[in-house]
């Protein structure tokens, strides 16, 4: 075990959320390629009605991630300081990985694509009022996840 | 979807007939208020009444809706029930990307639901439900059961009515996802008509984007100019309330049924006022970085002891000159009460604003008498035009039910007619003078954003009527454009023309793009046509003498000035209908 210093994205200030999604929309033009609010590793949504405010579906970054226990394939690896990688080739659709996410952070379009956060942070600079951040974490990381991330790189495929 | 023609949904209520059309015009009519004309055109009937099964309510958005920031709204065409003309009516809210996103770019809903309905739509949906239950609830109610009974909760529009769009009133607005609203000339009594509570749009697909990188760099441009410069500040800050304090420091504010136009008292309900004491927080329309929805607070005491409600109100400068300066009510948190009287009714804000405060003047007059407003309306007396608006919406005597037509009704059946502060509709906030006046009276939507008129008024003297009218013409013409697109006319400093080009060239219009002007001309003349020939005629609209009497910063207002301006902007109007 050793120590890695790793960023993970983090919205620890919602209730000044008004509901634009540009981050969603950033997210799924800049990291997709797609014109969404659904197909990106975060989206917003009100919480019971627009009068009570909005929060963020995302990636907690979870260490150990059950959608990594529940992928079938592979697919799904876990990330270095929390979250995961996906490797998109090898996903055969199965929609498990959104099973077992306990948070409701992994989307499967129609075709059952999963579209999780990557942690990468670019959704950040679109948030007129900051209230999301990139932030640098210091996590001891497993001897699994360091072999994971060396064999996957970080950028979703 | 980048397309080269428009994908529309047709729904028909009476036969359950629903229908996916492909239909042509995207270098020609673009898309928004010229495809929602072309639309009318289409599925319209110009000769039957605004209530005839037959007639379509429209929802049409843009090539460049969700593409780019604050490309954010939505508009609403359909045969007013306040004039039984051809009428637009824009909205925001999430209703824009809701539809980019149920793969649509109209929505077409005609005929009659047999029972009071919603109609659910997705890009893998279209369904129409019995809501029979809701019928009668106000829209506060209806908000809150319809959330949960219908999916996609942040990634969908709830356009609904309330009671005064279920009686039929041309005063009901379509809300959108409680905070906006399709709020002039009567959409949410066509929806009643059509025996439909509620419209769910489920924005559940999403599209490829442009390849290359030209598309990215340019919302990057466009993107940075919304937040990062100075350009949107207005809106980002006090948001349009910062007029009333503008408007009174100019004597242009409408005030007691336009009595003054500037009072001291008004530094109750400026932006600034409302900022301080009742901003509890500010709301965004989908795919708007800005968020310029102001969203304020009541509470209520509704038992002795320390025991209290509270309730959430947006506010704009329009709702606060409405039920505030008009009737005299200067304090911000008696404004909230009223618009939210009026918002749980179903009830644009700003016609019931006006109609009441006719309706006062009328009653210090002697005109009528407490037998017809059951109630000791008072400018001031924020209490009484609470239960006043209920009677509106509701039509509880005859005299609510002609004045919730339009104040005009009123005052045809009672007199008053002079002192009626109407221009084509109850007039917007603004007392800026003769330019302001004829566009409101003449516009096409009787709005403040058909032409920047007040605008106008405020450049220095020494204008002609030419000079006038020629403003008004090329001012409406690139504000129809832009309502084409469909953007927010709050970003028109930063939707430049060239900026459009190269948006539209961005994801792949290039032929719309190289022919903006050509493509304007047309929409601006397609949507006279529709009003010209559903039976408007500029000739006929008188502008009450209320609006002469005024004095502006620059003095009495000049009436040969305004008479002539009416007549040369009407002739032109029609000259532009072809």
């Amino acid at each position: 075990m050793r120590e890695l210093a790793m960023k993970i994205l983090t919205t620890p200030r919602m209730e000044r959320c008004i509901g634009c999604h540009s981050c969603s929309l950033a997210c799924a033009r800049l990291v997709h390629k797609r014109l969404s609010w659904d197909t990106a590793g975060i989206r917003i949504r009100s919480s019971g009605g627009l009068s009570t405010g909005f929060e963020a579906r995302t990636c907690l970054a979870c260490d150990p991630a059950p959608c990594v226990a529940a992928c079938p394939t592979g697919a799904y690896k876990q990330r270095r300081g929390g979250g995961v990688v996906v490797t998109k080739k090898l996903c055969i659709r199965c929609g498990e990985c959104a099973k077992a996410c306990p948070v409701d952070a992994i989307y499967l379009d129609t075709s059952g694509e999963p579209f999780v956060c990557i942690h990468c942070g670019r959704c950040v600079q679109y948030c007129p009022h900051d209230c999301l951040e990139h932030t640098e974490i210091l996590k001891e990381a497993s001897e699994t996840a360091e072999h994971a991330a060396e064999q996957t790189g970080e950028a979703a495929s | 979807m980048i397309r080269d023609h428009f994908r529309v949904l047709i729904v028909d209520l009476s036969t359950g007939q629903r229908t996916i059309s492909d239909i042509d015009g995207r270098d020609t009519v673009a898309g928004g208020s010229g495809l929602a004309a072309m639309l009318f055109e289409k599925y319209g009937f110009l000769g039957k009444p605004w209530d005839d099964p037959g007639q379509p309510l429209i929802f049409a958005i843009g090539p460049l809706t969700g593409y780019f920031p604050l490309m954010s709204k939505t508009v609403c065409a359909f045969k007013s029930p306040y004039h039984d003309q051809y009428a637009e009516s824009h909205g925001g809210g999430r209703s824009a990307l809701s539809l980019r996103f149920a793969d649509a770019d109209a929505l077409v809903i005609t005929g009659k639901a047999k029972s009071p309905s919603a109609l659910i739509v997705g890009s893998r949906q279209i369904e129409l439900k019995d809501v029979h239950y809701l019928w009668g609830t106000d829209l506060q109610v209806a908000g809150k059961i319809l959330r949960r009974m219908f999916p996609g909760a942040g990634h969908r529009t709830i356009l609904r009515i309330g009671p005064a769009g279920e009686r039929q009133s041309p005063m009901a607005c379509i809300t959108a996802d409680t905070y906006r609203h399709f709020g002039r000339l009567g959409g949410g009594a066509v929806m009643g008509a059509k025996n439909l509570k509620a419209i769910m749009i489920h924005g559940d697909a999403s599209f490829p984007l442009p390849e290359g990188n030209a598309y990215a760099k340019l919302f990057e441009e466009v993107y940075a100019k919304m937040t990062d410069t100075d350009m949107m500040s207005k809106y980002h800050n006090l948001g349009t309330p910062i007029n009333v304090a503008v408007l009174n420091d100019i004597k242009a504010l409408p005030i007691r049924n336009l009595q003054a136009t500037a009072d001291p008292a008004t530094a109750g309900i400026t932006g600034e006022r409302f900022a301080e004491v009742a901003l509890l927080r500010n709301a965004a329309c989908a795919g708007c970085p800005v968020g310029c929805i102001h969203i304020g607070f009541v509470r209520e005491r509704f038992q002795k002891e320390n025991r209290y409600l509270y309730r959430q109100i947006s506010y704009d400068h329009e709702l606060i000159f409405a039920v505030g300066s008009m009737l005299g009510v200067m304090d911000c948190f008696e404004v909230l009460k009223l618009i939210d009287v009026a918002e749980k009714m179903g009830l644009d804000v700003m016609s019931p604003g006006v109609a009441l405060a006719w309706a006062t003047e009328a009653l210090g007059k002697g005109i009528i008498t407490e037998k017809e407003t059951l109630l000791p309306l008072a400018f001031g007396d924020s209490t009484s035009y609470q239960a006043a608006l209920r009677h509106m919406a509701y039509g509880t005597n005859e005299f609510y039910q002609l004045l919730s037509q339009s104040t005009m009704k009123a005052a045809e059946r009672y007199g008053g007619g002079d002192f009626a502060c109407v221009l084509g509709q109850e007039m917007a906030g603004y007392a800026t003078g003769e330019t302001f006046f004829v566009s409101q009276a003449l516009g096409l939507r009787h709005s403040h954003l058909d032409a920047g008129g007040y605008a106008y008024d405020q450049k220095p003297k020494g204008k002609t009527v030419e000079d006038a009218v020629k403003f008004l013409i090329q001012d409406e013409k690139g504000r129809c454009f832009l309502t084409s697109m469909v953007s927010c006319l709050f970003a028109r400093g930063v939707y430049t023309d060239e900026v459009l080009a190269n948006c539209l060239k961005s994801v792949g219009y290039g032929s719309l793009a190289d022919n903006m002007d050509t493509v304007s001309e047309e929409i601006q003349r397609l949507r006279w046509n529709m009003r010209i020939r559903s039976g408007f005629r500029p000739e006929n609209v008188s502008i009450p003498k209320r609006f002469t009497e005024i004095t502006t910063w620059k003095g009495q207002i000049d009436t040969l000035f305004l008479e002539d301006l009416k007549k040369e902007y009407g002739r032109k109007i029609l000259e532009m209908a072809g």
